[in-house]
């Protein structure tokens, strides 16, 4: 009895949760143009993205930006956390609550924020203005992730091998790197989800004629979505999730390895 | 060469000061600040027009849709982590993960698919009919913004509750039960108190976002529910006025601040006093 309402109650929530997503992609194969009519099975929409130039562009953008700015991000961030890690308490302590500032800080204030400097230092609002804005929202996250597995790493290791002859740039390769790879990765991934997610602080830092998918998606609500985004993002949507599958099955078939072994 | 250790750190630093420091310094600047016959002054005039009742008004709205909807999350979202972190199902992590999906596809579309939901002749009316219920109008009603807030922000309420009740030592709720506590003490007694740390960073997660938002209130709202967010985006992309714009910023991280003071003082006292 309780089994079945537990099981009951779950399902409502995530009926509630998917409802939003399971209308988009139906309303993505709906022949008719307005999403209150339901007018036959069609994969117009599906074909006719591919000629929408603003959505191709947009989805360009959105794609550049995020791999640009999660690869400076991490660049910087990882070498930062290595810094960070080596600093004094007071001056550690000092640079991590700026860290956290844009990570809990509204989106609208460091958007808001970030716009009045480009004003300031008369940077033109466009794909660099972005760009430096995503970079610097990312920033934080890759550094939160790659910190824990610098104190997890064994202190020792790095002296070790600079003791042993290796250059301090052959040690971060060779010892450093190694250790801390999964932290880089998932911050990586973090600031990549990140940027392709944002909105907010996209909208203030951009100028005319750059527009990520969010922004174009957002300039469409007041005249309708083009139905053609509702084929592109349940397209997105789907390898995302066949994506996610995969790497989590993956994921769980090591683990069963793992555990055969010990 | 020990000396030079934090210097990997340089360079973040640096771009830190201009990307972080500056801009937030400009906002308290643009807020607080103004030059007149060449001298600079500070001044309160921006942020005395807070206190208009007009944006008074925006104020306790944009606080009570944000509580209102935190609070129906944590209603909704306890029940759920507590049963998915109790569930007895093999592979519990892929119903976790099935809560944090839909956040993949981007949010504006999702909330947008709530118009078709919601709309006059929409989904939901649909089924109200088909159940022989009258219609609701929710569209465009500050009703229709608290379901959008909650349908943006339940997966934060639910992963930390969830993350919370894992983490919980089992040994404690036995070792209660055994003692002749009922079901029902067990969960007051043993399971609410540990799983409050999640609980608490639940709701400042939920919390925060809400009071901030302006695209809930511009898609759902119509214009009707206007929120603090709202304001500020209009002072930014319509009437630039920036100084009104960053003393309404610097409003909202007072909030932020003082709502996640009292969070955090709150779970220290937990913390303290809940075990022992």
């Amino acid at each position: 009895m309780r089994k079945t309402l537990n099981k009951i109650y779950t399902f409502l929530i995530y009926l509630f949760l998917y409802a939003p997503i399971l209308v988009l992609i139906v309303q993505s194969f709906n022949e008719s143009k307005y999403r209150g009519k339901w007018e036959g099975f069609s994969f117009k929409w599906y074909v006719e993205m591919f000629q929408d130039r603003t959505i191709l562009l947009s989805l360009r953008n959105t794609l550049l930006i995020a791999l640009i700015a999660a690869t400076v991000a991490t660049i910087i961030g990882t070498i930062a956390a290595i810094g960070i890690h080596k600093m004094k308490p007071f001056s550690k302590g000092l640079v991590m609550n700026a860290t956290y500032l844009p990570v809990l800080n509204p989106d609208i204030v460091t958007g808001i924020s970030l716009m009045l400097l480009f004003a300031f230092i008369s940077i033109p609002l466009g794909f660099t203005s972005l760009l430096l804005a995503h970079i610097t929202f990312n920033i934080p996250y890759v550094i939160l992730n790659v910190l824990p597995k610098l104190k997890q790493m064994n202190q020792n290791l790095n002296e070790a091998a600079l003791d042993l002859g290796a250059s301090p740039w052959y040690a971060f390769q060779k010892v450093i790197l190694p250790e801390i790879m999964p932290g880089v990765l998932s911050g990586f991934l973090f600031a990549l989800t990140l940027s392709i997610d944002d909105f907010v602080i996209s909208f203030f830092t951009t100028g005319p004629g750059v527009s990520t998918l969010s922004i174009t998606i957002y300039s469409m609500t007041r005249k309708g979505i083009k139905p053609e985004i509702n084929a592109l993002s349940s397209l997105l949507f789907v390898v995302i999730m066949l994506l996610l599958l995969l790497v989590n099955s993956g994921n769980n078939k090591k683990n069963q390895k793992l555990e055969k072994n010990y | 060469m020990k000396k030079y250790a934090s210097a990997p750190a340089y360079p973040y630093v640096i771009w830190m000061l201009i990307f972080i420091i500056v801009p937030l310094l400009l906002v308290v600047w643009y807020g607080l600040f103004k030059v007149e016959n060449g001298n600079i002054q500070f001044t309160l005039e921006y942020f005395a027009r807070f206190f208009e009742p007009v944006y008074i008004q925006v104020f306790i709205r944009s606080i009570l849709l944000a509580v209102i909807s935190t609070a129906i999350c944590l209603l909704i979202g306890y029940p759920l982590a507590y049963i998915l972190a109790g569930s007895t199902f093999k592979n519990k992590s892929v119903l976790l993960f099935l809560a944090i999906v839909p956040m993949w596809m981007n949010f504006l579309l999702r909330t947008y698919a709530w118009l078709t939901i919601l709309e006059k002749n929409g989904i939901f009316n649909q089924v109200l009919r088909f159940l022989n219920l009258p219609d609701q109008n929710l569209l465009y009603t500050p009703y229709a913004v608290i379901l959008g807030m909650v349908y943006n922000y339940l997966p934060f309420m639910i992963i930390p509750i969830y993350n919370a009740l894992e983490k919980m030592d089992h040994s404690l709720v036995e070792a209660a039960a055994d003692l002749g506590a009922n079901k029902r003490k067990v969960f007051r007694k043993i399971i609410f108190p540990l799983s409050l740390p999640g609980v608490v960073s639940g709701i400042t997660m939920t919390f925060m976002p809400a009071v901030t938002t302006f695209v809930i209130s511009k898609l759902l709202g119509g214009g009707q529910s206007t929120l603090i967010g709202d304001v500020i985006e209009n002072q930014f992309k319509v009437s630039n006025d920036w100084n009104f714009g960053s003393a309404l910023s610097l409003v909202l991280m007072i909030i932020i601040l003082l709502s996640m003071r009292i969070m955090t003082k709150y779970e220290e006292e937990n913390a303290g006093g809940g075990l022992l």
